[in-house]
């Protein structure tokens, strides 16, 4: 074929394997081809879909930050069949990779803002990217907030991370685990993440202020009316959505929502965006 | 390019298709298989079928094959090598007799396929597929051609669209580059038209609804739930109309073989509740009467907004194959009508 | 038809059922699926010989399901059907009740499961004449003959699963097809997906099919698919004696082991 086909994906080689949580891990990925590693860019909000050879491919965000380069990662829960395949890679074997795809967050829209971030259980890494891009640029925007949850505290992901962001005088970090996830070091705050933010509200609300919101849908559902009664308006609200996918470019025709696919029109959305989508996510 | 008038008769049809034959190409056209007419391979002008309203299937097989290779690969010491399908290599095909509403689906599927990122797969099939379309002159109660834009004559996406005058003779409109370069490739088989015509020769379809009410009664309706579980509490969510349709393009992507094996492409229907399962086992479209209105929304809303197309070209197969006769010319029709 | 209507309206008045599943009139002179609720659309009921789909695929689709009692029109393959399905636990009498057509057009109400299982007995539950001839002509083929047949019939295949939609018995909400871990068939319709898909359809009907024809009437490509469930009720009675759909409680004969099993490859 005289271009390269969209469906083919080009090599990566697993650098790192890191075991986030019990079902949870994180690969470092690096193109085994070197001039396709140079000259491969994206931006934050970005997805990729990631093949294991015989088993089928898989759509994770692109949990690595784009200011630092010379590799990618992604972070999955082993769920079903690409998962399970993927869970049980080694360094050094090699899986496919097709992106970047999909919408960005529009960080430079952001610049001189105050940043909210709240993510629940395994969303935190469509939320990492860009935590880590907009730390990496920190001069750039005014007060960084996090509030992250999980069921417990062996559920939270990256608590590297999370004591790296804890360190920072430049980063509030507020993590929580469901009544009943805690264990007797806990020293974080137990309750779940919109009555979190609820209690943590004064301090992060202000016109000046754009939240990012990942979770599962049910969390969703209930911080959306915290911001709404913090005044923050529906435009500067954003999330990422996740829809059952297969190519990853607009063609297959499966992870519509209404007349938008996530593939290309997301997967980052703002709230005032997603009020006007029938729920199909 | 302006459309150019010209004849020819069935014996020097006859001869086009033995130069094509010769000449290493495939021609799809339909043919009586059992008790039903559908397309595959045929050999001779003979094993055309020519007294059926329309086809089992489709002719989309021409480039939206039912399943198709994407690339081959091979694990050895730890290293992949991934084998991609050659476009060159892919065979020329002579898709003869369709209808016009089969000729214009092509746009709908090259819409979908070469929009953003252009799929090279397709688009190599698209170049080496020559489309010969014949008119109709018979139309049937499940046809609705004219009311999406087409005609029982009209020409848009055949390269030759060819009317049965009778005694053996045929009005050949040479719509389009391609079309000329057949006529260039054959000389001597087509004549002057010398003033023929096909007008009288064509089925009258007067349209059967009125296609600007749609999208707009689709927008009013897309919330009324009990609207979509009347229309599709019969339907048994197969994949019928999905496949037999010549613009639906649905896809799926399956991995075969373990260390060496081939990456699929095959073809998937949004009406399998499977379609759109998460992992997790939620599903955004759970319910039959979502899936109905999905289909019905991604063909004459979506595709229309997005892509400038409508995805549907009213050839009825969808109809006449479903197995509980959900009909989607009363659907819409109802939908026209709905006040909301 | 008037007594179909009749008696449609009547069990809606008393509320004693909340739909009627039953025939309407269809396109191209056919009929078509409707499930009447009100007593006054009673008359949207039809019955004559194009009324031959098997209505009891519906009583195991939820969307029909949440409309409550459900009255089926029936045919005597649906009939059996519902005691199949009763069989296999998947309908009571607190689901149903039928409406068993005839095909001078009588109406007979039956109630209960075993009122039912009483009007089955009468029917003829073999296969007919001419499909027994059919048959004989398929079994004459040599084993090399058959695999040659089957494999060019289901190379039209197209895995639109309408087959099993049709099928009032193939109800799994997951089927055998749509399970991954691991692929048990595969999924895009080549050679090998079509053979595999179709031949495991008709085992895992064995002892179940009752012989309605639906999944043949569903086929867009018109593929014999009646020929395979018929060449496996003729074998599971010659072998086990059994017939499906003739009793609300029976065991399925190819899925009940008894210790005393003439069959000794299974210790």
């Amino acid at each position: 074929m005289s271009e390269a086909d969209i469906l083919k994906p080009c090599l990566l080689k697993i650098e790192a394997v890191i075991d986030e949580t019990p079902d949870v891990k994180t690969l470092r990925l690096v193109f085994m081809d070197e001039q396709e590693g140079k000259n491969f860019t994206f931006r934050t909000g970005q997805f990729g879909e990631y093949s294991v050879f015989g088993e089928g491919e898989c759509t994770f965000c692109i949990a690595s930050p784009p200011t630092r380069t010379g590799y990618i990662e992604c972070t999955f829960r082993k769920a079903g069949r690409v998962t399970s395949a993927l869970a049980d890679l080694e360094p050094g074997e090699t899986i496919g990779f097709r992106g970047p795809y999909g919408n960005i967050f529009p960080i430079h829209e952001w610049e001189k803002k105050n940043l909210l971030f709240i993510a629940g259980g395994i969303a935190l890494p469509p939320m990492r990217s860009v935590i880590w891009n907009v730390l990496d640029l920190r001069e750039r925007f005014k007060d960084i907030t996090i509030v992250y949850g999980a069921r417990t505290v062996a559920d939270l992901v990256y608590k590297r991370e999370l004591a790296e962001w804890a360190e920072r005088p430049d980063v509030r970090l507020i993590t929580t685990v469901d009544p009943g996830g805690e264990t007797p070091d806990w020293k974080g705050e137990i309750g779940f993440v919109p009555a979190v933010l609820d209690k943590a509200a004064p301090a992060v609300a202000s016109r000046e202020t754009v939240a990012v919101v990942c979770g599962p849908p049910v969390m969703i559902k209930f911080t959306f009316p915290v911001l709404a009664k913090l005044g923050f308006a529906p435009e500067s609200i954003f999330t990422t959505l996740e829809n059952r996918m297969k190519c990853g470019v607009g063609k297959c025709g499966r992870c519509n929502v209404g007349r938008y696919f996530v593939c290309k029109d997301g997967p980052v959305f703002t709230f005032a965006q997603l009020k006007e989508m029938p729920q199909e996510y | 390019m302006e459309t150019e008038n010209k004849s020819i008769r069935r014996d020097a049809l006859e001869k086009l298709f033995s130069q094509w034959l010769a000449g290493g190409k495939r021609i799809l056209a339909p043919k009586k298989i059992g008790d039903k007419i559908d397309f595959a391979a045929v050999t001779s002008l003979a094993e055309v079928s020519r007294d059926h309203v329309q086809t089992v299937q489709s002719p989309k097989t021409s480039v939206f094959p039912r399943v198709e290779e994407l690339f081959s690969f091979k694990s050895s010491d730890g290293r992949v090598q991934i084998r991609e399908r050659n476009g060159a290599s892919l065979g020329e095909t002579v898709v003869f007799g369709l209808r016009p509403c089969d000729a214009a689906a092509y746009a709908s599927l090259a819409a979908i396929f070469t929009w953003d990122n252009p799929d090279s797969l397709f688009s190599a099939r698209l170049a080496k597929t020559t489309v010969i379309g014949v008119s109709c002159a018979r139309a049937d109660e499940y046809c609705f051609c004219t009311a999406v834009g087409g005609g029982p004559g009209a020409t848009a996406g055949s390269d030759i669209l060819l009317t049965d005058l009778g005694s053996g003779e045929y009005l050949a409109e040479i719509v389009s580059e391609k079309g000329r370069q057949t006529v260039q490739a054959t000389p001597g088989q087509f004549l002057p038209a010398a003033g023929k015509e096909k007008e009288n020769r064509l089925a009258k379809v007067d349209p059967a609804f009125a296609l600007d009410k749609i999208a707009p009664a689709l927008a009013v309706l897309f919330d009324d739930a009990a609207f979509w579980e009347e229309q599709s509490r019969r339907c048994l969510g197969c994949g019928a109309c999905a496949y037999v349709c010549p613009t639906c393009a649905c896809f799926d992507i399956q991995d075969e073989g373990g260390v060496s094996g081939q990456r699929l492409r095959c073809w998937d229907s949004c009406g399998f509740s499977l379609f759109t399962l998460h992992t997790s086992g939620h599903n955004p479209r759970a319910l039959q009467s979502q899936r109905w209105r999905q289909r019905l929304m991604h063909k004459f809303a979506y595709m229309p907004e997005r892509q400038q197309v409508l995805g549907c070209v009213g050839c009825g197969r969808c109809s006449r194959a479903c197995p509980v006769d959900m009909n989607i010319l009363e659907h819409l029709r109802a939908i026209a009508e709905a006040k909301p | 038809m008037e007594t179909l209507r009749d008696k449609a309206r009547e069990l809606l008045a008393a509320r004693t059922v909340q739909v009627i599943i039953g025939y309407g009139q269809g396109s191209g002179g056919g009929a078509r699926a409707v499930f009447v609720r009100e007593a006054a659309d009673a008359d949207a009921l039809i019955f004559n010989e194009a009324c031959r789909q098997n209505l009891a695929v519906y009583l195991m689709k939820p969307e029909v399901r949440k409309l409550g009692k459900a009255a089926l029109v029936a045919t005597p393959s649906a009939l059996r059907t519902i005691l199949q399905l009763a069989a296999e636990n998947q309908v009571g009498d607190h689901d149903l009740l039928a409406l068993a057509v005839h095909a001078a057009g009588e109406v007979t109400l039956l109630a209960t499961l075993q009122a039912i299982e009483a009007h089955v007995t009468e029917l003829d539950a073999d296969l007919s004449a001419a499909e027994k001839a059919e048959l004989r002509k398929y079994e004459a083929l040599s084993l090399e003959q058959r695999r040659e047949y089957w494999q060019e019939q289901f190379s039209r295949c197209l895995k639109c699963y309408a087959c099993r939609a049709a099928c009032p018995l193939c109800y799994c909400s997951r089927c055998t097809v749509e399970c991954n871990q691991p692929q048990w068939i595969p999924v895009p319709a080549h050679d090998l997906g079509n053979l595999e898909w179709n031949v495991m359809r008709a085992m895992h009907l064995a002892g179940r099919c009752v012989n309605c024809g639906d999944c043949s009437r569903a086929c867009p490509v018109a593929i014999p698919l009646y020929l395979l469930n018929q060449k496996l009720i003729s074998d599971v009675f010659a072998n086990f004696n059994a017939r499906s759909g003739m009793a609300a409680k029976t065991d399925n004969a190819m899925s009940i082991f008894k210790p005393d099993d003439s069959e000794d490859f299974i210790r």
